[in-house]
């Protein structure tokens, strides 16, 4: 049996790299896939908590974030698309004509 | 005493009124007949219903009334629109809508050519308004209405010529310095609701009635007495507020006549007449209205002697004049009073208008050192005005002499000193008038055209070589104001006016007639009034020996009296006096203080700290917006990883 701490650090470890992906990385799509990471750190700690509590409702609550992801997805990917045709680059330094 | 419902009543302060709002709104681009037509009819109709009513005006003891619309109502206080009508204002409604519309017709000759004929028109109208408003009203409220009322058409019509300086600054004057004496009236209604719940003059004078005579010391009655003292001297023009009726000659002259001289003026000895109740429960009040009334009738005659503008003698005149009626006011010939002003506001009426016709007639003119001989030109207006002249004058039979005469006898009933001022005002009175009369009329070369050629142009540019008479248009109110100057008088003989107006001053009266010369005998009454006669008659023959004999002394005299006499001719600088006093520390304070210390200092400067504290205050932390989104990013984490720290260290604790 894995103690559930070692679940929470791996969770936390995934976290940060997305956290830290996302601050760094300049190519729109890398930042996209940092978030997806976040996301999934944070489905493991709650699969890791549901199986801990024998508790249904943190694996419900992982689907529902598995699905909101998917549109994400969706809609990002579009979005992404949309910036290309128009910027002709994907990264972000450059993408910055929304300021003061 | 119970007063019958007339619903006439509302239609003559109303006429006027459509008359102004016809012209004042449609008039910009109506012929001038059509204006005139408008003004002439409204006010001429007003006159017709004055008339009407005062015909059927026959139980002498029952007045009339006409409650038009609620006002205020809040508890037991409420003021109405009403309408009220007895002895005392149907007097007043004759003298101003007669005289105003007489003074309307004249001004449709005087003013025919003038830009702003649509404007003046609908002004006299205006003013009409406010006039009858005034006089007609029920309570102190409305009255205060007519009251503020013409006071903007005074103002308005002063600054009638509002492209020159002069006549701007005194159309401001006139409304600044009623102020002052306003806001004692309203102090005066101000004490009145509070002391008896009502501004209704049945039920002031209902409560004053109750109350015991202040004879020991002042007190409340005492004290609203003063206050609309002041409110009568701002409008009336009494010391110390008459410095504005002067600088109002500025007005074209018909406005002079109408409102500076005839109606307007006495609004202030109507008031006081009105309030007769309040006055006689406070002897201290009344005695303080006979001696303003006293100063400022030799006072201000004083002065007129030494005026070479012809507005401005027949100005000072009616500051006089007035002083004269509250006079009367003070020694209780309330009466008298109004009698005074009847007959004033024909002969001072006609006075200006005659003044206007020569002005007129000289091509705008009104320095009396440029004319001289123009009875040669204009025989009618010479012959109006003389008659004018000797009414002023007091000369028997005209109807100054009963008026002026009749005050003179109740005043020598309360103190011989008012007697004293008064026959000396009337000796200055005839010197000033019959001096007028000779500068401007007398000699037979006329001044004025060898001046104008030498100054290279006419003073209207038309040419004005010659003085001319005036169209009959002008004339003709000139000869009805003279046959009324010469028969308005005899309206007194035999006390009968007093006897009219009898029921509106019971108290007045019976005071009067407890004091002991009402008892002597008629031969000391004969004894002042030939005293009287005697030193108008001087006043002339002075003029006469000074301005037409001749002619080199009085430049000789001026001259030996030096100071004096330029004092005189420079209104013994009370102008200067009030500037130094009250005008200039009021300008500097709210310069220094005011303006830049509180408006500039802190409100400004307030507004202007903070939108400057807030605009560099975002000029700092518009930097965060770079528009790089991985800024951004980082900012969102920074958030996050305070809050996450800060939870975990409430839960730590």
């Amino acid at each position: 049996m894995v103690p559930l701490s070692y679940y929470l650090v791996l969770s936390g470890i995934l976290f940060a790299c997305g956290v830290l992906g996302f601050l760094i990385k300049r190519n729109i799509i890398t930042i996209f896939m940092s978030i997806e990471l976040m996301l999934n750190g944070v489905n493991l700690s709650f699969v890791a908590f549901a199986a801990h509590w024998h508790a249904l409702s943190g694996q419900v609550f992982v689907f529902f974030v598995m699905v909101v992801a998917a549109a994400e997805a969706a809609v990002g990917l579009a979005i992404i698309i949309a910036v290309y045709r128009t910027r002709e680059t994907l990264n972000v330094d450059q993408v910055n004509l929304l300021k003061l | 005493m119970t007063p019958t419902l007339n619903p006439l009543l509302w239609m003559i302060p109303i006429l006027p009124l459509a008359g102004a709002v016809i012209n004042g709104f449609f008039g910009r681009n109506a012929s001038r007949k059509a204006i005139s037509t408008v003004a002439l009819v409204f006010c001429g109709a007003a006159f017709a219903v004055a008339l009407w009513i005062a015909l059927h005006f026959s139980a002498p003891s029952s007045p009339y009334y006409f409650p038009l619309a609620h006002w205020i109502r809040s508890g037991t206080f409420s003021v109405d629109f009403e309408f009220y009508l007895d002895q005392l204002s149907l007097v007043m409604l004759l003298v101003v809508t007669g005289v105003g519309f007489l003074i309307h017709i004249y001004s449709v000759g005087y003013m025919w050519d003038d830009d702003g004929y649509y404007r003046f028109m609908s002004y006299l109208n205006l003013f009409m308004f406010f006039m009858l408003t005034l006089v007609l009203a029920k309570n102190y409220l409305v009255m205060f209405i007519g009251w503020e009322g013409v006071g903007l058409a005074s103002y308005l019509l002063i600054g009638f010529w509002f492209t020159k300086d002069s006549a701007a600054s005194a159309g401001k004057k006139a409304f600044i310095v009623n102020r002052i004496g306003d806001f004692g009236f309203l102090i005066a209604l101000f004490l009145m609701i509070k002391h008896f719940g009502s501004l209704d003059f049945a039920g002031v004078f209902t409560a004053v009635r109750t109350l015991p005579t202040e004879t020991g010391g002042a007190g409340l009655l005492t004290a609203i007495g003063l206050l609309l003292m002041v409110g009568a001297a701002g409008k009336s023009a009494q010391i110390p507020l008459y410095v504005w009726l002067p600088d109002a000659m500025e007005g074209p002259t018909p406005v002079s006549a109408l409102i500076h001289a005839a109606t307007m003026v006495t609004a202030g000895v109507y008031m006081v007449a009105r309030s007769s109740v309040i006055f006689e429960h406070a002897p201290m009040a009344m005695t303080v209205v006979a001696i303003i009334g006293t100063l400022t009738a030799l006072f201000a005659a004083t002065i007129g002697i030494a005026q070479t503008d012809i507005k401005k003698v027949l100005a000072y005149s009616t500051v006089s004049q007035l002083g004269y009626m509250f006079m009367a006011c003070g020694v209780g010939a309330f009466s008298a009073g109004i009698f005074h002003l009847m007959t004033h506001a024909f002969f001072k009426g006609l006075l200006f208008l005659a003044a206007g016709s020569v002005i007129h007639g000289v091509g705008g003119e009104q320095d009396m050192r440029k004319m001289g001989g123009l009875r040669l030109y204009m025989p009618w207006t010479f012959a109006t005005m003389g008659i004018a002249t000797l009414a002023i004058a007091g000369i028997p039979p005209l109807a100054g002499f009963w008026s002026k005469d009749e005050i003179l006898w109740r005043a020598f009933g309360a103190s011989w000193v008012y007697w004293l001022s008064g026959v000396i005002t009337a000796f200055i009175t005839s010197f000033y008038m019959f001096r007028l009369m000779y500068m401007t009329f007398g000699g037979d070369d006329y001044r004025g055209a060898a001046a104008q050629e030498a100054r290279g142009h006419g003073a209207h540019g038309d040419g004005h070589g010659e003085p001319h008479e005036s169209p009959w248009v002008m004339l003709g109110p000139l000869v009805v104001l003279a046959l009324l100057s010469v028969l308005g008088g005899f309206v007194g003989y035999g006390n009968r006016f007093e006897t009219f107006l009898a029921p509106v001053f019971q108290a007045a009266t019976a005071i009067a007639q407890e004091s002991p010369p009402e008892s002597a005998s008629s031969t000391l009454e004969y004894l002042l009034m030939g005293v009287s006669v005697t030193v108008a008659a001087l006043g002339w023959l002075l003029a006469y020996l000074l301005y037409s004999r001749v002619p080199q002394l009085p430049a000789r005299i001026a001259a030996g009296l030096g100071g004096l006499y330029r004092a005189v001719v420079n209104k013994y600088y009370i102008d200067e006096l009030y500037a130094v006093l009250f005008v200039k520390p009021l300008i500097d304070g709210s310069t220094t203080i005011l303006w830049h210390g509180v408006d500039q200092g802190v409100i400004d400067a307030a507004v202007n700290d903070s939108a400057d504290a807030a605009r560099h205050l975002s000029d700092q932390v518009r930097h965060m917006q770079s528009g790089n989104l991985r800024s951004y990013a980082g900012w969102v984490a920074a958030g996050g990883a305070v809050v996450i720290a800060y939870m975990v260290w409430m839960g730590v604790r």
